[in-house]
Order: C-alpha cells, then sequence, then structure tokens
C-alpha cells in the first residue's frame, strides 16, 4: 500500500471538513466505545485477564523465534508448508509461486491487514490472477478503489447511501438502502466467487505454536468459506502473532472481540489446523503459511518493542480523540489511530511519517483501554525523541523549543522575558482581553481566541506582596 | 509542614491568580508555603517534543529548587504528572541521580490530591454559589488518579451544585505544542467539550489545568459565547467567586 503519510496534516484539515465523513465517524462512539465498555463490564476480573494477556503477547515476543521454530514445525507435522517472508516483495512473490504451483486463476480473500501492507492485490491482478474480496466492508472497498480506514471497521468512513450509490453503479441492479438486501445482494454476488476460486487468502488473528493451527476470528463467515472451499488455503500474517498454546489463544480471545467490537465472542473462531485428512469431507487440499517480517524483529530489544504485543483490535483508535475527528486515511498507511502513530513510522520509516507520532495531545486513554497494555504514549514520545536526534523536524519548531529550554536555565532571563510577554500581550489583548491574532501561533488562533495574561507574571506580583 | 509551591509557566505569565489561590489554599490548610524564586518549567514542552536533554537539565534543576521541602505541589496536573510519573524514567539509566528523583517525584502532588489526601483540608476559603461542571485534564486523570478529589473538596462548598457534563474525561485537545501544530484538530476537539459543557447548562466551567482552561476559553470566546465563566479549581476553592482570591 502507498505510504502517504507526510501528507498527515493537509489531509487531516480536509477530514475535518468532509461532511459524510464527519457523519459516518459519529457511529463509533456507540458502535465501538460504549459496547467496549459494556463488554469489559461483564468481566468481574478484568485487570487480572488483561495482566495475563499481556504477560503472554510479553512472553512471546522475548522468545519470539523458539515460538516460531515451534508452529513451523507442529505445522509442518499436519501437512502445512510454512514459508518465511523477510519483505513484502517476498510475501508478494511467495504468494504468486503458489499460485502458479497449483495452477491457480482465482482467489478470494477474507480480510487481511497483512495483506494491505504488501498491496497484494494489486500485485495478483498484475500478474494475471483475479482477487475478490469477501470481506464485506472490504468488498465494498475493493469495488470504490480505497484502502480501508480502520482495522476492524474497514469502510466505517462511509455512509450507507454512498455504498448503495457504490452498489447501485457496479451491481447494476435497482438502488436500496435497506442494510438487509444490501447484504444480500453483496452476498449474491460474492457467492459464486467462493465456488469458483481456486485459492483462498486469509490473515491470521494467532498463531498456535503447541498445534500449528492459524486461529482466525469473523463475524462475517467469509473466513470460513475462504479458508475451506477452494483447494489451496494461504493464511499470511506478521511473525508476532504467534502464541504459546490454545489456552493462551482463549485467554487472548477473552480481550481480542470485547476490545474491537465489544463482543464477548465473534460469531465464528475458526482454528485452521493441518490440510483435509483422508477420510475428511471439509478443507483445502494445500495450506500455506507466510509469515510476514516486514520490520517486525527491527523492533527487538528496541524501546519500541511492546508495539509487538499488539493484537490489532483497534481499540486505541476508537477511543483516541484525534482519530475520532479525522478517521483512519489521514494517516496515510495500513494502520490509523495511535498504534498507526507507532506502526507507521516504524515499518516504513520516520522520515516518511514525520507527523505520525506528534498527531496526539498524550491523553492517554490509547494506553488505558489497550488490553495488552501498550504504553503507546510513550512509544510515541520515543519516536519524537529519535525525530529531534536525526533533526527531523522543521527548524522553526527546534528552534522555538531549543529557546524556551535555555530561557527555562537562565531564571534571570526568563523572568524578563515572561515580564515582557505578559506586559505585551496584555496590552495587545486591550479591552476585551483576548487576542484575535498572535504572531507564530497561527495554529491556535485560527480556530480559538487567546485569553490575554493579566500583565504582571506571578513571580513579579509575589515580590511586591512579600516586600509589602 | 514545609511545601515548595510549583507555580508553573502557564499560572506564572498567563494567570497569576492561580498561583495565588493556590498559596492561599495550601495556607489555609496549615502549610508553611515556599515559592522558589528560580523556578520556570518542568521542561514537559522539551520532553514531549523530543528533546529529552533539555528536559532532565530542566529536571534537575527544580530538584535542586525544591531540596528541601517536605511535599511539592502544583496547581497543574500536567505538570505534577511530568515530575510524578516521567522524571524517574527520564534517569532511568543514572542511578546516582535516580535515587533523589525518585523521592522528588513520590513528594510531589497536584493541588487537590494534596488538600484532599496528605492535609485533608477541612474548611474550604472561598465561597461559590452557583452551578458548575468539571472537565477532567488528561494527565491529571490518567497519570495521577486525580478525579474524585476535586469534586470532594467541591461538595464541601455550600453553595456550589455540580453538574457533570458528558464525556468529561474526554480530551479537551489542549496536547501542549499539538494546540498549535494541529491546530484544526485541536479546534474541533475543542469543539465536541464546549458543547458539553454548554448542554449541561452550568454557566462555570472547572479544570485543574491551565492549558485546558486556554483552549476552552478561546474556543467559547471565539464561538461567540462570552458568557460562560472559565476558572480554574484552586480560583474557585480560594476565592469569592473565583475573582478576588489573589488580592
Amino acid at each position: 500500500m502507498e505510504v502517504t503519510a507526510m501528507h498527515f496534516k493537509r489531509k487531516a484539515t480536509e477530514k475535518l471538513n468532509d461532511e459524510n465523513l464527519q457523519q459516518a465517524l459519529k457511529k463509533l462512539q456507540s458502535r465501538f466505545v460504549d459496547s467496549r465498555a459494556t463488554a469489559l463490564a461483564e468481566l468481574p476480573n478484568f485487570p487480572e485477564i488483561r495482566d495475563a494477556a499481556a504477560a503472554i503477547r510479553e512472553r512471546v515476543i522475548r522468545n519470539l523465534d523458539g515460538y516460531l521454530l515451534r508452529f513451523e514445525q507442529e505445522a509442518a507435522a499436519r501437512g502445512a508448508v510454512v514459508h518465511w517472508a523477510e519483505d513484502i516483495e517476498d510475501a508478494n512473490r511467495l504468494v504468486v509461486e503458489i499460485a502458479r504451483l497449483h495452477g491457480v486463476r482465482k482467489v478470494v480473500k477474507s480480510k487481511s491487514m497483512v495483506t494491505e501492507e504488501c498491496g497484494l492485490n494489486d500485485y495478483l491482478a498484475s500478474v494475471g490472477v483475479e482477487v475478490l474480496e469477501t470481506d464485506l466492508g472490504e468488498y465494498i472497498l475493493q469495488l470504490a478503489h480505497e484502502p480501508p480506514s480502520h482495522i476492524v471497521a474497514p469502510v466505517v468512513h462511509k455512509s450507507k447511501e454512498e455504498i448503495a450509490d457504490l452498489f447501485e453503479e457496479k451491481h447494476g441492479r435497482p438502488r436500496t438502502t435497506q442494510i438487509a438486501e444490501m447484504c444480500r445482494e453483496a452476498r449474491e454476488v460474492l457467492r459464486p466467487g467462493f465456488l469458483s476460486a481456486d485459492m483462498g487468502i486469509s490473515g491470521a488473528n494467532f498463531l498456535i505454536a503447541e498445534t500449528g493451527s492459524v486461529l482466525i476470528v469473523t463475524n462475517e463467515g467469509n473466513g470460513r468459506l475462504t479458508t475451506t472451499l477452494p483447494r489451496v488455503h494461504v493464511a499470511i500474517t506478521g511473525i508476532e502473532k504467534v502464541v504459546p498454546t490454545l489456552e493462551d489463544a482463549s485467554t487472548l480471545l477473552r480481550l481480542l472481540p470485547r476490545s474491537a467490537t465489544g463482543q464477548s465472542i465473534t460469531n465464528y473462531v475458526s482454528v485452521l489446523t493441518g490440510v483435509r485428512g483422508k477420510d475428511e469431507a471439509d478443507g483445502p487440499e494445500h495450506f500455506h503459511v507466510i509469515l510476514l517480517d516486514n520490520g517486525r524483529s527491527r523492533l527487538l530489544g528496541t524501546e519500541l518493542q511492546p508495539m509487538l504485543r499488539c493484537i490489532r483490535c483497534g481499540a486505541c483508535m476508537n477511543h483516541c480523540p484525534v482519530y475520532q475527528n479525522i478517521g483512519g486515511h489521514a494517516y496515510g498507511w495500513v494502520y490509523p489511530g495511535p498504534m498507526g502513530s507507532v506502526l507507521t513510522p516504524a515499518f516504513v520509516g520516520l522520515e516518511n511519517a514525520i507527523d505520525l507520532p506528534n498527531a496526539s495531545t498524550f491523553c492517554g486513554e490509547c494506553a488505558v483501554v489497550c488490553p495488552v497494555k501498550i504504553p503507546l504514549p510513550d512509544l510515541m514520545r520515543h519516536l519524537r525523541h529519535l525525530q529531534v536526534e536525526r533533526d527531523l523536524r522543521p527548524w522553526g519548531e527546534r528552534a522555538a523549543l531549543r529557546l524556551w529550554s535555555w530561557a527555562a536555565q537562565h531564571p534571570a532571563v526568563y523572568a524578563m522575558f515572561t515580564r515582557v510577554a505578559a506586559r505585551l500581550l496584555h496590552r495587545l489583548g486591550g479591552k476585551k482581553k483576548y487576542l484575535r491574532h498572535l504572531m507564530g501561533a497561527s495554529g491556535w488562533t485560527r480556530g480559538r481566541d487567546m485569553p490575554a495574561p493579566s500583565g504582571r507574571t506571578f513571580r513579579e506580583l509575589y515580590q511586591t506582596r512579600r516586600a509589602s | 509542614m514545609r511545601v515548595g509551591l510549583f507555580v508553573t509557566c502557564l499560572v506564572d505569565l498567563m494567570r497569576p491568580s492561580i498561583g495565588f489561590a493556590a498559596l492561599r489554599l495550601l495556607e489555609a490548610a496549615g502549610c508553611e508555603v515556599v515559592v522558589p524564586a528560580g523556578q520556570t518549567c518542568c521542561g514537559q514542552p522539551g520532553y514531549n517534543s523530543g528533546d529529552s536533554a533539555a528536559a532532565r537539565a530542566l529536571a534537575l534543576k527544580l530538584l535542586k529548587e525544591f531540596e528541601g521541602c517536605d511535599y511539592v505541589v502544583a496547581p497543574s496536573g500536567s505538570c505534577t504528572g511530568m515530575i510524578r510519573a516521567h522524571y524517574p524514567a527520564l534517569f532511568k539509566d543514572d542511578p546516582g541521580i535516580l535515587e533523589a528523583v525518585q523521592r522528588l517525584s513520590v513528594r510531589t502532588y497536584e493541588l487537590t490530591d494534596f488538600l484532599v489526601n496528605v492535609v485533608k483540608i477541612k474548611n474550604i476559603p472561598g465561597r461559590y454559589t452557583g452551578t458548575l461542571t468539571y472537565h477532567d485534564s488528561c494527565a491529571g486523570l490518567r497519570e495521577l488518579g486525580v478525579q474524585a478529589q476535586p469534586r470532594a473538596l467541591l461538595a464541601k462548598m455550600p453553595g456550589v451544585t455540580l453538574t457533570e457534563m458528558q464525556n468529561a474525561t474526554t480530551c479537551c485537545g489542549f496536547g501542549g505544542t499539538f494546540s498549535v501544530k494541529f491546530g484544526d484538530i485541536s479546534t474541533r476537539m475543542a469543539d465536541r467539550k464546549c458543547a458539553s459543557i454548554t448542554q449541561t447548562g452550568a454557566g462555570t466551567v472547572v479544570a485543574g489545568d491551565l492549558g485546558c482552561l486556554l483552549n476552552i476559553e478561546g474556543r467559547l470566546r471565539r464561538n461567540g459565547d462570552a458568557q460562560t465563566r472559565v476558572l480554574h479549581i484552586a480560583e474557585v476553592l480560594a476565592g469569592d467567586n473565583g475573582e478576588n482570591a489573589w488580592k
């Protein structure tokens, strides 16, 4: 997927003025924030489960190689083939090789953010393999030629009316805005795809090391059709998704759907193990798992390592007041919101995502809701630290900060500076006591007045008071 | 009990009344208050902008200035959060200084937290008659657990009625330099906060951090609301209607 994170600021402002998007984003509150709160309130021992979940993920990350090798060994023992992809080129090439090996012409896909990372759909199309997205949200986006704007609800930015227009144009059927009818229409279009596809591609929510299984959670059932109907199943996921045991996975499952959609459990939880057995009726004849690194292992042993705990629930973005106002597309890559503000610079390079680590008020809500306790503000702050080290921020900003820090370290200079500033700003505030324009702070005064200072600094007044 | 008042740079420059209100409250609670003259900034702007070296220098400066105090108190959740939650991180690789920093951290308190949990203040010196709504500032709330304390203090004021707003704990969009760097997003966040405030019909919004107050007040005024009063919790607790606290 193309990285456009450098345009964050401009795109964020565009999104603030996009009325359709603003209406669509209002759904986030009830759909995700309120329902998460309700679902978690049902867990009497939520803090303990959360501690356990964070500990499982941390244990995995610390011994990642060991668990991955165990996964490979167990998966192979059950007839799956495990492939290792260092970067997205590797992953795409592997998919095409598998497709060629099995004479595949048509692919159905179940939602996978890692394949978004790889831009796999475009790649497959370029080598003549037809791809059909089967997750309703992803299918709509495929029709609209748009990337997802949310990792759980990819099409959250679109209104029902926009989707109705799109369906009318692409399906050539009478326009309807009845959701049930729209779903049926999509189902009718997708069903022949499932039956005629030679290969199904899915992501993986977890990889189970002890059994070599791939675990996926879905609500639409398309994941099951994608992974079991075609003769070949390819699961593509990041190397960090491995967990030691089924029991560990079930601990994480108590938090994943609750954090994501506020469900106690998703409609389908599929544990896919090996290929179809000799006397079995269901399952693929060939099962391949592609484990993608693409920058993940680079985070090991660094300050950003806790990010690898992420289970992609999306709670951080649902609760982020910045995301709530601008949606996911402004973030310019696969992962939006606070998680994206860490993952995008980490995966595509800090110099290509300058604004993202700064696009947070550090309100801290993302860390509060993260089911695996990732300290997201600390990680963003660390990235800001790296930006300063590498001189990546604009010079004006750097100069202003340096001046402030220098003055603050020299109390006499500082006192003189604030004395002058207090008087000057007080004067500029005039009778109304508000500044409507302030040089160097147009970012503030474009939308807000600046209450003027009262004219004397505390230190001045305090000295006077003590002297009297 | 010797209490060092950390005035904070915003209060010093923009609204000294809050500093005097804090002073009056601490004195009313029976503390011996000192205000180190050379104090400036806790280093948060540098720290959150990635300049850890500057933040470390300012942390050491603050450490020295408040050395002789039993407690350090600030009328700001955000600056207190900086000292309490983040100073130790700045010196995590420097065991020699870390110990002193940790000793400073644990004795540093946000004003309302200190009044309720340390000195257990009985009599609130201020009087206020009217309905208020309280905005929970992010750092105080999430880094320090300041939520019940200001409400408990307001409950001691006979004339005060507290009406809770919707989403009181949602960020107002200030975020320090965020409010200037991403002014448009910040303004939109402030809009939501202002709407919640207006909806209560309270007429006065109170918070524990001046940054949030400037942001909220600035947006209210730009939108033509000249009525809603925007006060720091210290002003309400210390002053007659918050106006005479520093006189």
